[in-house]
């Protein structure tokens, strides 16, 4: 009886949520759910074992552990900030929870002020807000009918820690392929300490039939800062895939360094979108996240395509520049971003095209928009490989100003090691002219609103590669951020 | 509804309008013509609230209220429309997206009720067939590409959109050729009734062919040297500005 298969589910996920919520209510002795501070051979030994890990993962973990203890913090990043004490940091915590507000009276009124405007509902912004959630049936009977349509379809999606325990065989086989353990600083230091994230494969031929989505994993909320995310599509296969959230996440967390490998097979498409709003610090500078991401896809088959789109609104500092590897011939690379930095925010932010087989074609589109006293940097490079025959390469690069007292860069690399390889570069600076402002007042529109409708305008290209719903919420969360950015 | 008494501003230690007094009144249109440098732009400039000039004395009412105290969309939200002389590209702004938000908020700031998606919609398409435009050029961005006839009708466009209480069109005839001039033209006609206005700023005769002023005002020197009616501007058609520009000359004399 399929109804009461349906049923027996529920209360299955009920179960597990209430079963996992009484876990952490109940515990009394904080001291053993948290690794102590400082990172050590011990403290990720602590984390694996918390997790249930297999054999193989901790001793992955322990290699980059002791690749990451011979690494330097890379400096080369046009951002500044002071140095970080690795070893004052917590690596593992029972997940935030109890700690958080009680209910939304305890909640910063600015925050639920920005989630009024976005228009999230009150039990999701209960869950931003970091306060703790009674199972809302509505939410699990979603998450349950969405688990079983994917499964019925041979998706797997689910939280790494499930990955690892569920599908160790896939993991292992494909963990590290695309971001090696040692690839760079901050990718060896998640390597060896991740706490959770995303796994999702997709096996052949499937197209997944919705926008995968962190939302939709609820029992994932809470991954926070060494996120370690996995996709793969094997032959013939399509996912598209949302990050994040539009609403600005209150995290404590100030050091962010997440790892994302997605593989395409041969004929496959990934389609991999983030709307990032971590705490950008105040006025002054103070406080913020550092955002130091990694994230990298391999176009492992032939006529296989990737493609990045990210809208950057939030953190303090933030490092990252989602690439392609176009191995397979004929395949595809794309990446589409907006960044927006106000106040003291910095961003150093672009992408790695690196064109391996024949006939790829890679596309760059960058929107930087700054302003107040931000830096924003497009750091890009194209790299066209000997046997790369015909390759292409079309890159355009903008920025914004708002004001005059914020900075834009832009750092283009090309190695081309191929002649038969077309490039063209693209780059633009202009400011928001008084002439346009003047032109919408004139028209009704107040000077804020008509500063918002400017960037919407300049950042439309980007905008028109997000899913529909999220492209309408990140055009609200820009004009949140642009508030008080005109003097 | 204008009332305008000796206005004088400035642009740096420039005076360009050394006191300006005008009359409007509702169902009228003035043609304020007058050579080059004689500060036409900047009075309508002016009027829309543009802030690189400074208003040295003298004071606006518009319909009761003072003008010059409130901010450009404040006038536009009180019913002043300006159809520019160099409409501005928008990029990537659709001209729906744009017109959208214009509308309404102009309808909020007048306590009206925002239009719904539909009504919106077919108000575009009515609006459009006055200056005789494809509907495909809604989906376009603002003035993007629009050729110097596209841009003029688009300005058109948008003050029927909005619905004015008094329209002020800078040298709208200025680079159209003889089709698309009657075209903007026959939207003026089209749009005007006993309770708005217009101000026609122009630097030739021709505009008036179409548009029948009720009063015509020579500016020179910062000045409105000469008020008629039609007469005048088809008198200046003959004997030029150097006829105006004479008559000053030989008043400053006696």
């Amino acid at each position: 009886m399929p109804n009461d298969q349906k049923k027996s589910d529920e209360k299955q996920m009920l179960e597990r949520m209430t079963k996992s919520e009484y876990k952490y209510g109940f515990v009394t002795d904080i001291e053993t759910e948290s690794a102590p501070r400082g990172l050590s051979e011990d403290t990720i030994r602590f984390i694996s074992a918390k997790k249930h890990e297999p054999e193989f993962m901790l001793q992955w973990r322990l290699k980059a552990f002791r690749r990451w203890e011979k690494m330097k913090e890379p400096r080369w990043a046009f951002v500044d900030y002071p140095p970080i004490d690795y070893q004052d940091a917590y690596y593992y915590a029972a997940p935030r929870k109890k700690d958080g507000p009680k209910n939304l009276d305890e909640v910063d009124p600015k925050l639920l002020e920005t989630f009024e405007k976005l228009g999230i509902p009150l039990d999701e912004q209960k869950r931003l807000a970091g306060v703790a959630v009674d199972a809302v049936m509505d939410s699990i009977s979603v998450a349950t009918t969405f688990k079983k349509e994917l499964k019925e379809l041979g998706i797997i999606f689910c939280s790494m820690s499930e990955a690892l325990r569920e599908h160790p065989d896939l993991v292992k086989k494909y963990l590290g392929t695309v971001v090696p353990r040692g690839d760079n600083f901050f990718a060896a230091l998640n390597s060896a300490v991740f706490s959770d994230g995303s796994f999702a494969y997709i096996p052949k031929g499937v197209r997944c039939p919705m926008e995968l989505s962190t939302y939709f994993r609820i029992n994932a909320a809470n991954t926070g800062q060494f996120e370690r995310t996995l996709i793969i599509a094997d032959e013939g296969a399509y996912v598209s895939y949302l990050e994040g959230c539009t609403a600005p996440m209150r995290d404590e967390n100030q050091l962010h360094a997440a790892v994302v490998e997605l593989i395409a097979h041969k004929d496959a498409e990934i389609k991999y979108s983030t709307v990032q709003n971590w705490y950008p610090g105040d006025e002054e500078g103070k406080g913020g996240i550092y955002n130091f991401v990694t994230k990298r896809g391999l176009c492992d088959g032939d006529n296989s395509r990737i493609s990045w789109t990210q809208v950057e609104t939030g953190s303090a500092i933030t490092w990252k520049y989602p690439s392609v590897i176009m191995k397979g011939n004929n395949s595809e690379g794309e990446f589409y971003s907006v960044a927006f930095t106000n106040n003291f925010q910095q961003a150093d932010t672009g992408t790695k095209m690196i064109h391996v087989g024949k006939n790829t074609r890679s596309r760059i589109v960058s929107k930087g928009i700054s302003a107040g006293r931000s830096n924003n940097s497009y750091r890009g490079l194209v790299q066209v490989h000997e046997a790369a025959e015909n390759a292409r390469n079309f890159s355009q690069c903008d920025s914004l100003l708002i004001g005059d007292k914020c900075g834009a860069h832009t750092f283009p690399y090309l190695e081309i090691k191929n002649k038969t390889a077309k490039i063209e570069h693209e780059a633009t600076t202009s400011k928001i002219g008084e002439d346009q402002i003047f032109y919408l007042n004139q028209r009704g529109i107040d000077t804020e609103n008509a500063i918002a409708l400017i960037v919407n305008g300049y950042c439309k290209e980007v905008f028109k590669e997000l899913p529909m719903e999220f492209a309408v919420e990140a055009q609200k969360l820009l004009e949140i951020s642009l508030e008080g950015s005109v003097g | 509804m204008l009332e305008i008494k000796d206005l004088r501003v400035a642009i740096g230690d420039t005076e360009i309008l050394k006191g300006i007094n005008l009359n409007v009144n509702p169902g009228e249109i003035h043609a304020i013509m007058g050579p080059n440098g004689s500060g036409k732009s900047t009075l309508a400039n002016v009027l829309a609230g543009r802030e690189e000039f400074e208003v040295i004395s003298g004071s606006v009412k518009f319909q009761g209220e003072d003008l010059l105290e409130m901010a450009p969309e404040e006038r536009a939200h009180h019913g002043l429309f300006l159809a520019f002389q160099y409409p501005v590209e928008i990029p990537g702004v659709s001209m729906a997206n744009f017109l959208k938000q214009a509308v309404n908020e102009v309808r909020r700031a007048r306590g009206e009720n925002t239009l719904d998606a539909r009504s919106f919609l077919n108000r575009m398409k009515e609006k459009l067939a006055l200056v005789e435009m494809d509907e495909k050029f809604i989906s376009r961005a603002v003035n993007e590409g629009f050729s110097g006839g596209e841009k003029k009708r688009n300005e058109i466009f948008q003050m029927a959109m909005l619905d004015p209480k008094l329209a002020i069109l800078d040298e709208t005839d200025s680079g159209l050729d003889i089709d698309a001039l009657k075209i903007v033209a026959n939207g003026v006609n089209k749009i005007r009734n006993k309770d708005n206005a217009f101000i026609l700023v122009t630097h030739y005769q021709r505009l008036l062919n179409y548009i029948v002023p009720d009063f015509v005002h020579v500016l020179y020197n910062g000045k409105i040297a000469q008020s008629g009616d039609k007469d005048l501007a088809l008198h200046l058609e003959e004997y030029g500005y150097d006829w105006i520009k004479k008559e000053k000359e030989a008043e400053a004399t006696v």
